[in-house]
């Protein structure tokens, strides 16, 4: 994100993003991350010609036109370096255009895209992390190329629910901190802290830093990180580093605190990926609240779902108010609470599977990380829904803090 | 009269309601009005996202903010209309609003609004285009001069 560095150049293909009153905001996030918006020139006869030629008839002419600017990259009329597809949420047509768009100059190409539904409540901070994903897999494929880490180097992943802390030393982890995220800096500090002193050396003798998560920017200025990244590639490289997948396709999904992220993987440098973070019911918050309720810690919420039978205990509502009522519903019904342990992990991995994986492409190695990849009932709800079986890494839950830590190793030289 | 023509953004359409004494209700001096607007900054329209919420009087939140946005922009339009002319199906070349579904909500709300109206397919033959014309302008004809209204 330097300003020495030669802009990566967008193309945006969109439909309806101006008369959602968001351009401006599109514009804000590419600014920030040192990128040009390009908007592929074409014809009008390209425009209409386009549905024969890419298979798709469509009733509205701006999804035309978003059709025949993919066709005028793949053809090379104009050069670009990455791609951003945007439509209307809750536009069906478009949403079928969004995701074949984006399939069809991924698969000839190679460009990376990414795919996103703004309604006029999308900001450039909501666009920042996927811009920021963007133009690092553009612009960065050698150090997103590193599959070992070298030196002593330090990760911490600042995340919106938990701050984590990793200490590595030629290819291993020899110091791990865990928080609570309550302030920013504070927990950065004791996760940071703990890590090290758990590694047994001192703060100054790290080699390199790598930052990640929510917090990055705050706790990369204040830690003076060589690396301060976005958790899309930061946690893609952590996860094929830490499943030892680092060859070959893979895909990696996180569910987190605030959002989840559905990631797909070629050879450790992400591909297509989602983002989502609209419902609080689709996220750890609603594993942790459903601990809460039946009085066990989110660490025994897993092993208790994998005890149960999710199909026992009818859900009518995936949200994180009703949907936890629900739950409450059916243990006063006689559920009992592993049934109801395992309908809660069945309701998040099936939001994950409906709204997400639908808009990428699954394919094995599924890799699962973050701390919600700890609560058992979680995985074996997603192998159940995507008939896969699912890799739970060794230390998971630091996914972030380790592929920022990995990382950050290609800056020992400097 | 004023005569919301729809594409709205028809050159051709604007011209001729002009050239048999009528108001154009077109697209262009709504941009216009927003363009020119002192204290916004919200390229390349200045729509911000303040305008698909005025869209919901017209279709509820569920409809995409696009279709919102664009029904912000029509709405004086709509409001002033006493007649209008809608093309069916027309070449991109003649004007476009680039989304189906506000093509779909505009063309009702103006066939409800009960109000003198032209429906017409785009012609794909110099004949048809001959007609074309030839119906506009009797459209036209029969209505009510905008100097001789009041």
């Amino acid at each position: 994100m330097t300003s020495t560095e030669n802009p990566v150049r967008i193309a945006q293909l969109s439909c309806g993003a101006e008369y959602s009153g968001i351009q401006k905001e599109i514009d804000s996030a590419v600014k920030q991350v040192n990128a040009v918006m390009v908007y592929p020139e074409v014809d009008i006869a390209d425009i209409e010609s386009i549905e024969e030629e890419f298979g798709l008839k469509v009733a509205s002419p701006d999804l035309k036109l978003v059709m025949a600017r993919a066709k005028s990259i793949v053809t090379g009329k104009v050069q670009v370096d990455a791609v951003f597809v945007a439509t209307c949420f809750r536009c069906a047509e478009a949403a079928l255009v969004r995701s074949e768009v984006r399939r069809y100059i991924h698969e000839k190409t190679g460009i990376p895209v990414i795919s996103y539904s703004f309604t006029e409540r999308t900001t450039a901070g909501t666009l920042l992390t996927r811009m920021e994903a963007l133009t690092t897999t553009a612009r960065r494929k050698s150090l997103l190329a590193r599959e070992k880490q070298s030196g002593l180097t330090a990760g911490i992943d600042s995340g919106s629910t938990t701050t984590k802390a990793v200490v590595m030393r030629d290819d291993k982890i020899i110091g791990k901190g865990w928080v609570p995220t309550i302030k920013v800096l504070e927990s950065a500090e004791e996760a940071y802290a703990n890590a090290l002193k758990e590694a047994g050396v001192k703060r100054e003798e790290i080699q390199a830093l790598g930052t990640t998560g929510y917090g990055r920017f705050l706790i990369g200025e204040h830690f003076k990180a060589d690396l301060v990244q976005e958790e899309i590639t930061v946690n893609s490289k952590g996860a094929v580093y830490l499943a030892g997948k680092q060859k070959g396709t893979a895909t990696v999904l996180d569910i987190g605190g605030m959002d989840n992220k559905a990631i797909s993987v070629i050879d450790g440098i992400p591909g297509m990926f989602t983002m989502g973070g609209i419902c609080a019911g689709a996220s750890g918050r609603f594993l942790e609240m459903t601990a809460k309720r039946l009085g066990v810690g989110i660490t025994e919420l897993g092993a208790l779902a994998v005890k149960g039978k999710a199909e026992n205990v009818k859900m009518n509502s995936y949200c994180i108010v009703f949907g936890i009522q629900s739950l409450v519903n059916s243990l006063a019904a006689g559920n009992t609470p592993a049934d109801v342990a395992a309908a809660a992990c069945h309701s998040v991995a099936e939001q994950l599977f409906e709204q997400q994986l639908q808009e990428i492409d699954v394919k094995e190695p599924v890799i699962m990380v973050g701390g919600t990849a700890l609560i058992e009932g979680l995985p074996k709800a997603v192998e159940e829904l995507l008939k896969v079986k699912v890799i739970v890494p060794a230390n998971a839950q630091y996914i972030g803090a380790v592929g920022a830590a990995l990382l950050a190793s290609g800056f020992i030289s400097k | 009269m004023k005569v919301f023509i729809y594409p709205t953004n028809s050159l051709i359409l604007s011209d001729l309601v002009e050239r048999f004494g009528h108001e154009p209700l077109a697209i262009m001096q709504e941009v216009g009005k927003k363009v020119k607007s002192q204290g916004l900054d919200s390229p390349p329209l200045n729509i911000t996202p303040e305008d698909p919420k005025l869209g919901l009087k017209y279709a509820a939140v569920e409809v995409p903010s696009g279709v919102r946005g664009r029904m912000s922009l029509f709405d004086p339009l709509l409001r002033n209309a006493e007649a209008a002319i809608v093309v069916r199906d027309p070449v991109i070349s003649f004007g476009c609003m680039g989304c189906a579904r506000t093509n779909e909500l505009v063309n009702f709300l103006l066939r409800a609004k009960k109000i003198p109206l032209l429906e017409l397919d785009y012609p794909s033959n110099e004949e048809e285009a001959k007609e074309f014309v030839y119906k506009i302008s009797e459209f036209l004809k029969s209505l009510k001069p905008a100097e001789e209204k009041k």
